[in-house]
């Protein structure tokens, strides 16, 4: 895929359209149906490798990803409150976002792997469930301490049966449970329309990205810089990671891909009604306005040539 | 109109307490009215602007509801101050009441 790709291609009409405020939008509806084909396609292939797959094998990289998700936001908490200046609750929110993961940019690179027929490893939609959580707790708890007031039941609930969660784990656990030969009828519009619908998607995250701009410009140059350094760090952090685990060259690229995308569904939600004290302008425009077009444009090729450095090509 | 309708139908004065918010507290405002004794609620998408800037709908976190809840006086002040105390300070929330002739009282 180079950068010509039409996927991409679309992506840079949405940002280009909402930058110059066409009336362009998808309707709300479509765009919450395209995310959940992409949901369910991405489950269901990784339940299918998955059954391939002795059990006891995913231990380690489950747990590992987990304390990856609870260390990345320690990492970048202080960042925002010494040097970003920032008030605790955005400082933790913020940092929240950047350890949580997007399944949009997760999807990209699926396709972009795809494209160049390189493959990783069947349990990574596992990793973007496992990713999802950890860091919602951290900045929680960063932002208020072990606190009574906060709803922990309510919030598990939230979380844990969020759309994106409850359509990867179901997807993976049908495609687990059908196998190869069950899942076949449902091809045609799960994986051969795979990069249709994401085009789509992307058409709209590049609106969705533009409008975030004129925010972003309030915030300042930090939160700018802070959008494309950290997921650069962290890129590194998850490449590392996936090399110490024994991932092939495709894992590694995706866990450095998940390590450095940034939640703008899950994790802003949960903080809007844990930490309603944080800013959710700030956090939001920065995730879908600078860290998310970046992956898109320059990180996911970017991921793939530090996966090359660190295993190797091909491997 | 036919006798028995008189007898059947009285009219009778409730609160009708609309509140204008974040989508995100849908949930919990759910449980809060439940709770203080409302027996039920309409909620409908909103967009608009307010002091806390143009709420346009364009991603979740800028999405508005407005919620309407029938329901007598006492209980329509329980809500107020429940939401005053817990939701003011942080949350886009707009609130305002009226008088409103209702049918079938025992409803509400």
């Amino acid at each position: 895929m180079t950068p010509l790709d039409p996927i991409v291609l679309f992506f840079i009409l949405g940002l280009v359209a909402g930058v110059l405020r066409s009336e362009l939008r998808l309707p709300p509806a479509i765009y919450e149906g395209l995310t959940i084909l992409l949901l369910i396609a991405i489950g269901l292939k990784g339940g299918i490798e998955l059954a391939k797959q002795p059990f006891a094998e995913l231990v380690v990289p489950v747990f590992s990803v987990m304390l990856m998700g609870f260390l990345l936001p320690l990492v970048a908490y202080p960042v925002l409150l010494y040097v970003g200046r920032f008030k605790r609750p955005d400082a933790a929110s913020i940092a929240a976002h950047y350890g949580s993961v997007s399944v949009g940019t997760f999807a990209v690179a699926v396709a972009y792997l795809a494209s160049l027929d390189i493959s990783f490893e069947s349990y990574m939609p596992l990793m973007v469930v496992i990713l999802e959580v950890p860091a919602i707790l951290v900045g929680i708890i960063l932002a208020r301490g072990i606190s009574r007031e906060t709803r922990w039941g309510k919030l598990s609930h939230e979380v844990l049966l969020g759309k994106g969660v409850v359509l990867l784990v179901g997807g993976m656990l049908i495609g687990w449970v059908a196998g190869p030969k069950g899942v076949e009828p449902l091809a045609p519009l799960f994986f051969d329309l795979f990069k249709a619908i994401l085009a789509l998607f992307l058409l709209e995250m590049g609106l969705v990205a533009a409008s975030q701009i004129s925010s972003l410009r309030r915030y300042g140059l930090f939160l700018v810089g802070f959008g494309i350094l950290f997921p650069l760090f962290s890129a590194v952090v998850g490449g590392l990671l996936g090399l110490m685990l024994g991932m092939s060259t495709g894992g590694i690229m995706m866990l450095a891909t998940l390590a450095a995308s940034g939640s703008y569904i899950a994790v802003p939600a949960a903080m809007r009604l844990t930490v309603p004290e944080a800013n959710p302008t700030l956090s939001i425009s920065v995730s879908l306005g600078v860290t998310f077009p970046f992956n898109i444009l320059v990180g996911i090729p970017l991921y793939l040539q530090l996966a090359n450095l660190l295993h190797g090509p091909g491997g | 109109m036919a006798p028995e309708d008189d007898t059947a139908m009285s009219i009778d004065t409730r609160k009708l307490v609309t509140i204008i918010t974040e989508s995100a507290l849908e949930h919990s405002l759910a449980d809060d009215f439940e709770r203080l004794g409302a027996h039920g609620y309409t909620i409908t998408n909103a967009r608009g602007k307010g002091h806390r800037g143009v709420r346009d709908a364009d991603w979740s976190t800028s999405s508005n509801i407005r919620v309407e809840v029938v329901c007598d006086a006492a209980v329509a002040d329980a809500i107020v101050g429940y939401l005053r105390e817990h939701y003011y300070a942080n949350y886009a929330m707009i609130l305002f009441m009226c008088d409103v002739d209702v049918v079938r009282p025992e409803k509400f």
